[in-house]
């Protein structure tokens, strides 16, 4: 069984600000706004670099979304980077008409998503974003497991003419994903070829995955592991030749089981080659404060609840 | 610049191609077109210098960008009488598969439309950011915008205005549509907002007043004096008197016709007193 190294734990959202200080060299189009969170997103360098390709707003977010839009006419392609919460929920009505329907090439960029931003609590770790971004016509929504993934897709975005919800965290987590990959979006990742169950995660949850099909191997199961970075559009075919093989599917999401990855993939193989389910994920709930392990564990977010629900499916085969 | 009386002519044209599209459908929004009609007509055929060969991105002309985007009657057909799309295609307005749906879109790819709009507060964040592109490609062509005042009430505005102030953007004009009129009746008995001079003054901007936005002449020379405010390093405002469903009589001085088409008599009635015609479509 192959396996997978982690070069140290490194913040996915210090893989978004890397990828878009390489973006700033390159390409003279890219701008940059955040509402008073630069710290928090990484933004530093590029500012530092392009002081007059970046816009601080000031805490207010639908100003930023709206002013995104509107520096796209004229050419620009804007990153407005905000916490996930603020990025989504709060500015859905500007994000939808004045970015999704007006079709605008505006590259939405959201740190500190999901429970593992920790200590702050509730009010700050949205558990829906993916779910609201992808209701939207035409938005593309990425959702990156590592440090290098998240500075490959950060890179690969400024290349796709259209709407992008980019989707990262706060805590460093295991880095294992090669440095020179190619990001293609929409395109999934297979990890580890299996036969009795496909696991697909997404996010951080990747990791986790791989953690947890080394173990099923152990007790005599074999696991396909496949990273769904691509939330939307999602690789169905990589998804129903999976399960055509297994029989069965786990998805593991840090997002409420309602409306994220999961569902995506439920409603792929109910067209397509219905098969048992189990969701790790949050299950319609608010989160709280603590560290990101306590939470993960609470949440049934980690390597040990991706082995339960995979025991569980199997039995449902 | 053309004569004004051939400008006073193109707008009667435009009062009757909004009569009539609302008309047409039973819906849509005369009375805040009819009352826009002199600064859509000195916006586009006076004071803008943009290209009817149109390009989204725009540079290398003025920009403009419509916030309050009920009044897309107004804005169609100035936009068709203005060489955007053709006149003829007015008799499509929010019927099924038109290009000019209820509220102005780009997404089905109507020439003379950068944005979205309709709902309300989103416009003036759209052209400051539009104005910023303008800054960094070094065009020195303006941004304008049009704000209805109910939609002041929108917090989205006032982040907006802070944000412009602030960062110098003095390549716009936002002109604010004060008729006193909101859906519900009067801005003063639905949420009045105090003295907007006074609050675009305490947020840095440069305010100008046109008194009579009715008045073709005194918006044509209002406009042309907010672009020889711009480039001094603050954002321009225009707070423009108008009167809802003016140009009409039974639909002036109050918010009934906000969102209420004629029937067929009170459109003969409506387009009697707008009989000058530059040709119907």
């Amino acid at each position: 069984m192959k396996e997978y190294k982690s070069t140290g734990n490194k913040d996915t959202r210090s893989g978004f600000g890397a990828g878009l200080t390489e973006l700033g060299r390159k390409n003279p189009n890219v701008v940059a706004l955040c509402a008073d969170l630069v710290g928090s997103l990484k933004m530093q360098d590029f500012i530092d670099e392009n002081p007059e390709r970046f816009f601080q707003v000031g805490i207010a977010e639908a100003n930023m979304m709206g002013m995104a839009a509107g520096l796209t006419i004229g050419g620009k392609i804007p990153f407005a980077g905000t916490f996930a919460n603020f990025a989504t929920g709060r500015v859905y009505d500007q994000i939808r008409q004045s970015i999704a329907y007006s079709g605008k090439n505006v590259k939405i960029c959201a740190s500190h998503s999901g429970v593992t931003l920790g200590e702050d609590g509730a009010t700050h770790q949205i558990l829906e974003d993916l779910g609201l971004m992808k209701m939207l016509p035409g938005m593309t929504v990425i959702n990156t497991c590592d440090y290098n993934q998240t500075k490959a897709a950060t890179l690969a975005i400024a290349e796709h003419e259209g709407p992008v919800y980019l989707r990262f965290g706060r805590p460093k987590v295991a880095n294992f994903t090669p440095e020179d990959q190619k990001f293609e979006i929409g395109k999934a990742v297979q990890l580890y070829e299996g036969s009795d169950v496909t696991i697909l995660a997404t996010g951080h949850l990747v990791w986790e995955a791989i953690q947890a099909a080394v173990e099923l191997n152990e007790k005599g199961i074999s696991a396909e592991v496949i990273d769904i970075h691509t939330i939307k559009p999602l690789d169905e075919e990589a998804i129903i030749n999976s399960v055509k093989k297994t029989g069965c599917v786990v998805t593991a999401e840090e997002h409420n089981f309602l409306g994220g990855l999961g569902e995506s993939v439920a409603r792929t193989l109910a067209e397509n080659h219905p098969a048992p389910q189990e969701f790790v994920a949050t299950q319609d709930t608010f989160g709280e404060s603590g560290t990101p392990e306590q939470l993960m564990e609470k949440y049934g977010l980690n390597a040990a609840a991706i082995i339960k629900a995979a025991e569980k499916v199997l039995k449902r085969k | 610049m053309p004569d004004i009386n051939e400008l006073q002519k193109f707008a009667t044209q435009v009062r009757r191609d909004i009569l009539r599209q609302v008309h047409k459908v039973n819906s849509g929004h005369p009375g805040g077109s009819l009352g826009c009609t002199e600064f859509f007509t000195a916006l586009y055929k006076v004071v803008m210098d943009y290209k009817t060969d149109f390009d989204m991105d725009g540079i290398g002309e003025d920009l403009f960008f419509l916030s309050n985007g009920h009044i897309s009657p107004v804005y169609y057909s100035v936009l068709a009488r203005s060489g955007f799309f053709p006149v003829e295609e007015l008799n499509t307005f929010r019927l099924i598969n038109s290009r000019l749906q209820g509220h102005p879109t780009t997404h089905e790819g109507l020439p003379g439309i950068r944005i979205a709009s309709g709902s309300l507060g989103q416009g003036m964040s759209v052209a400051f950011g539009a104005a910023q592109a303008k800054k960094l490609n070094n065009d020195d062509h303006l941004v304008f915008s049009l704000h209805g005042d109910g939609e002041l009430q929108e917090g989205q505005n006032w982040e907006a205005i802070m944000y412009a102030a602030a960062k110098n953007i003095d390549n716009i004009i936002a002109t604010v549509d004060h008729n006193g009129q909101q859906i519900d009746g009067s801005t003063e008995t639905v949420l009045p907002m105090g003295d907007l001079k006074a609050k675009f003054l305490a947020f840095g901007w440069d305010v100008m007043e046109i008194k009579d936005g009715n008045d073709l002449q005194q918006v044509i020379d209002g406009l042309n004096e907010a672009k020889s405010r711009t480039g001094k390093g603050k954002p321009v405002c225009i707070l423009m008197k108008t009167v809802m469903g003016h140009g009409v009589d039974f639909m002036m001085h109050t918010h009934a016709w906000h969102g209420k088409a004629p029937n067929d008599e009170q459109l003969e009635k409506a387009l009697a007193q707008n009989p000058e015609t530059l040709g119907d479509y």
